[in-house]
């Protein structure tokens, strides 16, 4: 059975007739080729697939793809500037080291992207417990709790001073 | 005129912007038309024979293609280990399975494939296949295994599959002149690499009417061989590129699941197949760490100098061989990479079992063998009451030692160094005094340590081959060429500080691919045993002397000057004295496509085949609390020391020692893959199987004792692995101090530890908990 789901993809109005059995992960993928959403395990344990919708991020492998209906979703293509610039996010992961495999990075600046939106300056502790639904193997991730740090400094100033702000390791 | 150096900077991984856009595409990412789906129906029982197979309703399901069974594709044996093949039959791998298969020998075993429409309706068909089985008993043990009535796993063949010996002196004499012997018994847990990205892999009959198949390797040209011969084609009817990779840690030097999705794409007459593993499937049925047993006895003076060590070995491999043998045997020539003593004797055998097959994981042997030499080692130093980084620079070999089991003598030997500067980096002395003041009557607190060496690449075991070519392209950049393996650690990022720091350009100047293939890069055996940036940079290096050579015999002949009076330095032709312009390298290059008299591109290739090895070492230097009321043990604090001689990026470098740390801290503390008495692997999914979340991990310490290696090709050597050896021993020592009881196991659960804290209290002489 289909059915006709609406709804804001990265800024942009879309529909579609999805099987009613589809996650939103597959959705994505398939019907709309989101690729930079990872499949890692189907059920909602790794966080590899994280996407915001309505400002929450959720595993969207346990997200049936009906339930985005009239909801407003971000992908990791739509954190990347409409010129194609880098967010500082998506920068500072880059310029601390925090990518490796590279397989959980969408899933990680997704994550990191919504808990930089209601806590700007967050601690070490605070950016362990809010990025723990997201896994990786490479990092260990140190360097990406440095990434996050970096860019709640960086978010911090103008947009212009920010490339000025180095990488350095605060513990 | 100054060089700017690019080896030993941070640069800048070339791939990250793509990682952090969420363009990179990884094999499940391309479009690819007309694409059926692959899965594979897995045997409910560990060891036993299909004796029937009911397919009838499968076939019915909506979107099945076709149900497959063993008889429907080839079963000539092959074997899935990534090594390099052997031109001598003895020294090969055991070829002991086939792609599908009615002999059972691990749960999960691949008995049947559902070719679909989708993924989904393969997925419903596998349900209504109704399988008939002849059951037999169950071996999760090598001691079971190799009881005299146990049925053999593999007809024919004895469940012990390899055993080999190694030693000097006489050992039994070094034990009547010692002062104490120690024994210890110490065991390993099965542990799973847990790569984020799945196996999956597409096949299809491509339009030069090969066999064409993208995956998800580490190893695509030894794909590319395993491929062809199990199937039983000419290896040059078969082509595999490897795109991204979402991590591998060995599990991906194996070939899995290529050979069987070439395999039903050739049923299917050619067109596109796509066999994507889930994660249930990849922890459990794919490869794992092998859980080794060990026996350790060691002789000791008073005086802390050790007179003999005896090392037995038993290895579990699981259901098939695989890298078999090669892991449990490893172990026999790091004890005296490592340590001096006058006797020495190591044995081991590896047994096939019905739990999940081991083979190749980060490592590769030596995190089981430093993790049991270490707690060995340091429960001789607790023994004699010596500190025991003293005990271990008593007893270490010396810079310059000639390993005899290893041919190889171990230049820039700098485990002497790691230590002085572990003890100081990490305030040991200061740490190891607080102990017992911060120790509560619930909270016990504790420091530990342990160290390791490590060759680089696999000399003189094994074929050490590597490739480049380099392409000049018109504007002065260059396309650099490699078989080497990017598989997330870096690879291709430091191959290109080498090519560009010899070539005197910059990093951006060197352009590197996302995609390896077999039929345009040259032939390397892939990416494992810390091999790449050593093995792999030698011929990065020659094929950029090649190249520098070339552009300065142009520069030379076409400006009139003898070549011998010019460099290239940040881009540009000079006069090498005084750096005087001669011309840039862009215009040179330019001049190389298109002036009409003299254009000839510029291209060079090279191939090595190495024949020496770089030993790396270090330790680890580990502060923990464990709550004795609850056995949790709480990581406080972990460093790692490398002598990795010179590091190509430090940045990456770093990288690749934290991830490792965390492995390994998780493998001493969380991990491990557990059964049912059937065989069953009960724990196979990202929740169960304690895989640690960013709230399980401290910030992580490591130091480098950099030093410029005399063989490696840019001073270097192995990084990769060598950070996974010494932290699960180090916390394991640490809860030692800790609580004083030297438990003989991990991972060190809370369940673990609270029984061997308590079973301590209840038997006063202690010893070793064996729980």
């Amino acid at each position: 059975m289909k059915q006709l789901v609406n709804f804001t993809l990265n800024g942009e109005t879309v529909s579609c007739e999805v099987d009613v059995r589809k996650s939103l992960l597959e959705m994505l993928r398939e019907d709309f080729g989101m690729t930079g959403v990872k499949e890692g395990c189907g059920v909602g344990e790794c966080g590899a697939c994280s996407v915001i919708i309505d400002g929450q991020t959720v595993d969207s492998c346990i997200y049936l793809a009906v339930w985005i209906d009239g909801k407003q979703a971000t992908t990791i293509e739509g954190v990347t500037h409409e010129d194609g610039t880098l967010d500082p996010i998506q920068a500072s992961f880059i310029d601390a080291g925090a990518v490796q495999c590279g397989f959980c990075i969408p899933g990680m600046i997704l994550s990191s992207k919504q808990l930089l939106a209601h806590n700007p300056s967050p601690t070490r502790g605070e950016i362990r417990r809010e990025l723990s639904g997201n896994m990786c193997r490479c990092t260990g991730y140190q360097k990406i709790v440095d990434a996050v740090q970096l860019a709640a400094k960086r978010l911090d100033v103008e947009p212009h001073a920010r490339a000025a702000i180095p990488f350095t390791i605060e513990k | 005129m100054d060089k700017k150096k690019i080896i030993g900077q941070a640069e800048q991984r070339w791939d990250a912007i793509a990682k952090v856009k969420g363009q990179a595409s990884y094999t499940g990412d391309f479009p690819i038309r007309n694409l059926l789906h692959a899965k594979i129906l897995r045997a409910t029982i560990a060891h036993g024979y299909v004796k029937h197979y009911d397919i009838t309703e499968a076939e019915k399901m909506p979107g099945v293609v076709k149900v497959v069974l063993p008889e429907d594709i080839p079963a000539t044996p092959y074997a899935t280990a990534g090594h390099p093949w052997n031109l001598t039959p003895e020294k090969r791998d055991i070829e002991d399975r086939n792609m599908l298969t009615r002999h059972v020998r691990v749960y999960g075993d691949d008995i049947a494939a559902i070719i679909a429409k989708t993924e989904f309706q393969a997925q419903k068909a596998l349900a209504k296949i109704k399988v008939d089985y002849d059951v037999y008993p169950v071996y999760l043990t090598p001691e079971a295994a190799m009881a005299p009535d146990a049925k053999q796993i593999h007809e024919g063949h004895d469940n012990v599959l390899g055993r080999s010996k190694v030693g000097y002196g006489d050992v039994e004499q070094g034990f009547n002149e010692a002062d104490f012997i120690v024994k210890r018994h110490l065991s390993t847990p099965v542990q799973q690499h847990l790569h984020l990205e799945n196996q999956i892999a597409v096949a299809y009959q491509s339009d030069d009417q090969r066999w064409f198949c993208l995956s998800s390797t580490q190893i695509p040209h030894i794909c590319r061989r395993i491929i062809a011969q199990a199937n039983g084609l000419p290896w040059s009817q078969v082509r595999v590129k490897k795109p991204f990779i979402g991590g591998g840690f060995g599990n991906k030097q194996d070939v899995i699941i290529e050979p069987l999705t070439v395999a039903l794409s050739r049923l299917m007459g050619g067109k596109p197949v796509q066999l994507a593993l889930t994660r249930e499937e990849s922890i459990a049925y794919t490869r794992t760490r092998h859980a080794i047993d060990f026996d350790f006895k060691i002789g000791v003076m008073k005086d802390g100098r050790m007179t003999a060590i005896d090392c037995d070995v038993v290895s579990n491999q699981g259901g098939y061989a695989s890298h078999g043998h090669a892991v449990g045997g490893k172990g026999g020539t790091f004890i005296n990479a490592l340590y001096r003593a006058d006797n020495l004797r190591f044995t081991a055998k590896t047994v096939y079992t019905n739990i999940g097959t081991a083979g190749a994981m980060r490592g590769y042997g030596m995190p089981q063998l430093v993790y049991a030499l270490e707690c060995a080692i340091d429960d001789v130093a607790t023994q004699i009451g010596m500190d025991p980084i003293q005990f271990r620079q008593l007893n270490h070999q010396p810079d310059g030692y000639y390993n005899q089991f290893g041919k190889t003598k171990q230049r820039d030997f700098r485990i002497e160094d790691c230590l002085v500067k572990g003890r100081e980096a990490f305030n040991w002395d200061q740490k190891l005094a607080q102990a017992q003041q911060k120790t509560t009557s619930t909270k016990k607190y504790g420091v530990g340590m342990a160290a390791f060496a490590f060759g680089t690449a696999v000399w003189p075991f094994g074929l050490e081959v590597a490739g480049a070519h380099l392409i000049a392209l018109p504007d002065g950049t260059f396309k650099l060429h490699i078989g080497a393996t990017e598989i997330g650690q870096g690879a291709d990022t430091a191959l290109s500080q080498m090519a560009a720091d010899t070539l005197g350009v910059s990093f951006e100047a060197i352009i590197r691919d996302s995609m390896t293939d077999t039929d345009t890069d040259p032939f390397d055996t892939g990416a494992y045993a810390s091999r790449q940036s050593y093995v792999g940079g030698y011929a990065v290096k020659a094929a950029a002397e090649k190249m520098k050579q070339k552009l300065i015999e142009r520069a030379a002949t076409t400006y009139d000057i003898r070549p011998e009076f010019l460099d290239i330095v940040a881009n540009q032709v000079v006069y090498a004295t005084d750096g005087d312009l001669v011309v840039t390298v862009k215009d040179l290059v330019m001049a190389s496509y298109y002036d009409l008299a003299t254009a000839k591109a510029l291209e060079t290739h090279a191939s090595v085949n190495i024949h020496n090895n770089s030993y790396a070492s270090g330790c680890s230097l580990a502060e923990v609390e464990v709550d004795v009321a609850t056995g949790q043990v709480t990581l406080l604090s972990l460093m790692n020391v490398h002598d990795s001689g010179k590091i190509i990026n430090p940045l990456l470098a770093s990288g690749q020692v934290e991830g490792a740390m965390a492995m390994s801290a998780a493998y001493g503390l969380n991990e491990g893959l557990v059964y049912s008495a059937e065989g069953r692997p009960l724990n196979n999914n990202m929740l169960d199987y304690k895989l640690p979340t960013m709230m399980d991990l401290p910030d992580l310490d490591k130091v480098f004792v950099e030093t410029v290696d005399p063989l490696g090709p840019y001073g270097n050597k192995a990084l990769g692995e060598t950070p996974t050896c010494s932290p699960a021993p180090a916390i394991r020592n640490a809860v030692k101090n800790a609580i004083g009881v030297e438990i003989g196991k991990i991972p060190l659960t809370p369940e673990v530890v609270y029984q061997a804290y308590h079973q301590a209290q209840a038997t006063v002489e202690g010893g070793i908990a064996d729980v």
